[in-house]
């Protein structure tokens, strides 16, 4: 191996790992507010790509109809609910329209602008709504009656969730996988490294949402509510901060991340309806290096993974995989040694 | 015990009728592979559903017992009936790794670990030329014994369902034996445990390497069935299915792997057929109604189906066989006069904090010493660091003369201190007698393997003897069949205070053993607690009840901000102007 090849090595490890970052900051953010440990997170990757991939044949991507099925039994729990909790109807039928509301609009807008093949940007806008969309009432079907169950109960609930997400990604958009075109057609040469227009938006996206989520918790009333939630969930509900809220704006938040994600990826690499598992699996190798605590040990958790699969892949590419897993094993034996002793609950 | 004695009998008896019953070979089939996964299914029981762990791994394990008589007969020749013990080494092995690792840490990196690992076993098995990659190894011989084949059909139906039953009853009297109560206790947190003398970290090792070998001999079954090995049936998807099939039957039950194990699998095949036919194209959308009953079942029926089942079955009490045996062995006790505990200033930093600072006393064989001060005092950091809970700053504890100062709770346990807790800590799902059977752990030596076998009967006994002998010394001896989460309150400190001394202390200690107790359950503990000091034993009060401290005690130490504010005898401390203060308030 000389220089040129180690330097692109380098930049496509850096690239995947800018990805596997965002994904790794969204596991330690559901993590942390949530306590779910949310396996389907590479899902909304896959859901990201593939929407835009519809949205790009001029067809109605099959998302939509699964939006709208979900958001009608994620609306009905919540008249159901309400009801039965307050026993007041009226009051009930709002909050089961207001979760109706997005979902419905993302909806009718996709329907509509899906066969008048809007320019690529105004088509990924929509895949992000779309994919974003998700995320609340994933977190009001599947986990908010659950809140106060442990981390393991939550932990098999999201394995339930992934397996129905990647089978309802193969009914809604079969088994044919896509590559998305680039949103940046311009190549950049530096020495020996040829740097794509895809690259630089990676670089640049990642960068940038990284900057307006540290921005979001440091600087906004919200963001502190969530990490006061992550510090203590009881404390936080009896400051009015609700638990429900907090659940799906962080569901809010790991969807957009992870649409966003699959549209950085989709132009570097085919993605299949179950591709998601793999990728959001990497960023969650990268978080668990962190702790599933630390966004910076995230980060550099990610970097790390992404340039160990490239360097991976130069010297043995049957065995990438293998070396991108088996490096949790490693991670927690440093992290067991220095905590010592097991956590316990005081 | 009897009622599943009877339906171990009942079900070991149906199997070989089944073998003889005119069936279709296709249900025979589909019987010994619902053996099969019920075996993967029986390792999570015991590992998810009794010790609170979980793994999505188990499809490696069964991996690598496949794999390995795979490779190893074709390649080597070897005997299966060798090769079985190889796969069990290898799994054993590597499930250590993977236990070690991660078990000392919070629950939920264990399950991690073995997503990681099972992904990374099956790329390793799929690209790997000597395992013939994503093609996997064909020509693998039946099992036979001598001349007989009895790898297929009936006869294979016949060893697999033998293997299983055993493999149930093993688990039951498992579970039903000094380290199974000891297993019983992990999903609790480790704290009680620990201070009961058990090695929570080493038990949960266990547990996951006994799950792995499980899964392992069902690898080695499958291989040879099935003659041929790939990694497809190894993967994730497939170790998720078995945790499903576990949740679905009831996790908590032996009967519900079984159950579990035979609904998925007739639903999976029913679904492969039906949905695509259906949907009108191929692919495995079956994922679809497995994720979504996953979440189902642990919203509404989170014990399971066969929790529905069990609730329904009577219960029979425990047939007491127990008492013509000879009693535990009792420690050394000391003599009267002799100091039992010295706490030489000790002390806590929560960072800045002082929880507790410079704190020293003594306690003398037979005295009863109150620790007292108002909320926030520091008395239950100090109890904590006394029984090792916490560790200290600084400072010293003597124990009958020995430095316990560096050492954990299970060991000063061994020591001969035992402890009751603030909030009781307990197994609600075991009878009141098996909780305090928990007490004794540490005078018994009994292990996994012997408990399995059921050779542990004469400690067994002697254990349930002395747990109902200390239930009988503090009048509880009418609860000792009813299940310890029915009881209320009351009776549940006193079991906590049975239960620790079903450990043969010389030193007690009890975490505010009035709270939440009656007027008349106060006047029972008053009298037990005479009772006790009559007796000889040392006895450490955290209480609150200040007309019981004052009463029973015979030395008090008061605490105000994690400093010692006074010492002495009740009327004393009663007469302490700053004791009023510190509780009252100081007049203006």
């Amino acid at each position: 191996m000389d220089f040129s090849i180690a330097s692109i090595l380098l930049l496509d490890g850096v690239t995947n790992g800018a990805i596997y970052a965002l994904l790794g900051l969204a596991t330690v953010l559901v993590f942390t507010v949530t306590r779910v440990i949310f396996i389907p997170q590479g899902e909304f990757v896959a859901y990201g790509a593939l929407t835009l991939a519809m949205l790009q044949t001029g067809k109605t991507p099959g998302t939509v109809w699964l939006l709208l099925i979900l958001a009608g039994v994620a609306s009905l729990m919540e008249l159901v609910e309400r009801w039965r909790h307050h026993g007041k109807p009226l009051r009930a039928l709002r909050s089961a329209l207001k979760t109706l509301v997005f979902p419905v609009i993302v909806s009718l807008a996709a329907i509509w602008a899906a066969p008048h093949m809007f320019p690529l940007w105004v088509q990924a806008l929509l895949s992000v709504a779309i994919v974003t969309a998700f995320g609340p009432l994933v977190y009001r079907v599947a986990y908010q009656s659950l809140e106060a169950a442990t981390p393991l109960v939550l932990l098999i609930v999201s394995v339930g969730v992934h397996f129905a997400m990647t089978g309802l990604g193969l009914l809604f958009f079969g088994a044919e996988g896509f590559r998305n075109p680039p949103f940046w057609d311009e190549r950049f040469s530096l020495g020996p490294v040829t740097l794509s227009g895809q690259t630089v938006i990676i670089f640049g996206v990642s960068l940038a949402l990284i900057v307006l989520l540290w921005l979001y918790f440091e600087r906004s009333l919200r963001g502190k509510a969530l990490r006061a939630t992550a510090v203590n969930r009881t404390g936080a509900r009896l400051m009015g901060i609700s638990s429900h809220t907090s659940g799906q704006l962080t569901f809010l938040m790991a969807a957009l991340i992870g649409a966003l994600s699959g549209l950085l990826i989709g132009p570097t690499t085919t993605v299949f309806y179950d591709s998601g598992f793999l990728i959001g699996l990497k960023g969650f190798v990268a978080a668990v290096i962190g702790g599933l605590a630390s966004y910076p040990g995230a980060l550099v958790g990610a970097l790390f993974v992404g340039i160990v699969e490239s360097f991976g892949a130069f010297w043995a590419s049957a065995f990438k995989e293998v070396i991108v897993f088996t490096l949790i094993l490693p991670i927690l034996l440093v992290r067991s040694l220095r905590s010592g002793h097991s956590d316990e609950e005081h | 015990m009897n009622k599943q004695k009877l339906s171990i009998w009942l079900l070991a008896a149906a199997v070989p009728l089944i073998a003889l019953a005119p069936l279709p070979d296709f249900w025979i089939a589909q019987l010994n592979y619902i053996g099969l996964y019920a075996l993967v299914c029986l390792g999570l029981v015991l590992l998810t559903g009794v010790g609170g762990l979980t793994s999505f791994g188990q499809a490696a394990f069964v991996g690598i017992g496949a794999y390995t008589t795979a490779w190893l007969t074709l390649n080597t020749g070897m005997s299966p009936w060798l090769t079985l013990f190889v796969g069990l080494g290898l799994t054993a092995a590597s499930a250590l790794i993977v236990g070690f690792i991660t078990l000392r840490m919070s629950g939920h990196y264990l399950p991690l670990a073995t997503i990681a690992w099972g992904l990374a076993l099956y790329y390793l098995m799929g690209n790997l030329d000597a395992l013939g990659k994503y093609d996997g190894l064909l020509g693998l011989k039946s099992l036979s014994v001598g001349s007989i084949d009895i790898g297929q059909g009936r006869l294979f139906f016949v060893l697999t369902w033998t293997i299983l039953i055993a493999g149930a009853v093993a688990l039951l009297n498992l579970l039903d034996s000094r380290p199974g109560r000891a297993i019983r206790s992990l999903k609790g947190g480790s704290q009680m445990a620990e201070a009961m003398g058990i090695s929570t970290f080493r038990y949960k090792v266990t547990i996951f390497v006994i799950a792995a070998l499980f899964a392992s001999v069902a690898g080695w079954l499958l291989a040879h069935f099935q003659r041929t090995v790939n990694p497809s049936a190894f993967g994730l998807k497939m170790g998720i299915e078995y945790l499903f099939m576990a949740v679905i039957g009831g996790v908590g039950h032996v009967w519900g792997a079984i159950v579990g194990a035979a609904l998925i699998k007739l639903l999976d095949d029913y679904l492969q057929v039906a949905l695509p036919a259906l949907i009108g194209t191929s692919g495995s959308y079956e994922v679809i109604v497995f994720g979504v009953a996953m979440v189902l079942v642990l919203k509404y029926l989170p014990d399971g189906l066969w929790s529905v089942v069990a609730r329904k079955l009577p219960k029979a009490p425990r047939s007491v066989d127990w008492l013509s045996a000879p009693e535990l062995p009792a420690r050394s006790k000391p003599a009267a006069g002799d100091v039992v505990l010295k706490v030489d200033k000790i002390r806590k930093e929560f960072g800045g904090l002082v929880a507790v600072n410079d704190i020293s006393f003594d306690i003398g064989a037979g005295q009863i010493v109150g620790l007292i001060g108002p909320n926030g005092a520091g008395k239950s950091t100090t109890f904590n660091l006394i029984t090792g809970v916490l560790s200290k700053t600084s400072g010293q504890v003597l124990f009958r003369g020995e430095d316990i100062s560096a050492l954990p709770s299970r060991d000063i346990s061994r020591q001969g201190m035992a402890r009751t807790f603030q909030h009781v800590k307990m197994i609600p799902d075991m009878t009141v007698l098996e909780n305090v059977a928990l007490g004794a752990y540490t005078r018994g030596n009994s292990g996994v393997v012997s408990s399995m076998l059921r050779t542990n009967q004469a400690e067994e006994q002697r254990m349930m003897k002395e747990a109902q002998r200390q239930l009988e010394r503090i009048g509880m001896g009418a609860y000792m069949h009813e299940q310890a989460g029915n009881l209320a309150m009351g009776p549940q400190r006193l079991m906590e205070i049975a239960r620790a001394l079903c450990c043969d202390p010389a030193l007690l200690l009890l975490d505010e053993p009035a709270a939440g107790l009656r007027h008349k359950e106060k006047q029972g503990l008053i009298q037990v607690l005479r009772q006790l000091q009559g007796e000889g034993m040392s006895i450490l009060l955290v209480e609150h009840d200040m007309d019981l401290v004052m009463d029973v005690c015979d030395h008090l130490v008061v605490m105000e901000f994690g400093t010692l504010l006074t010492r002495g005898t009740p009327a004393e401390v009663q007469a302490n102007p700053a004791v009023r203060a510190a509780y009252l308030g100081t007049e203006h």
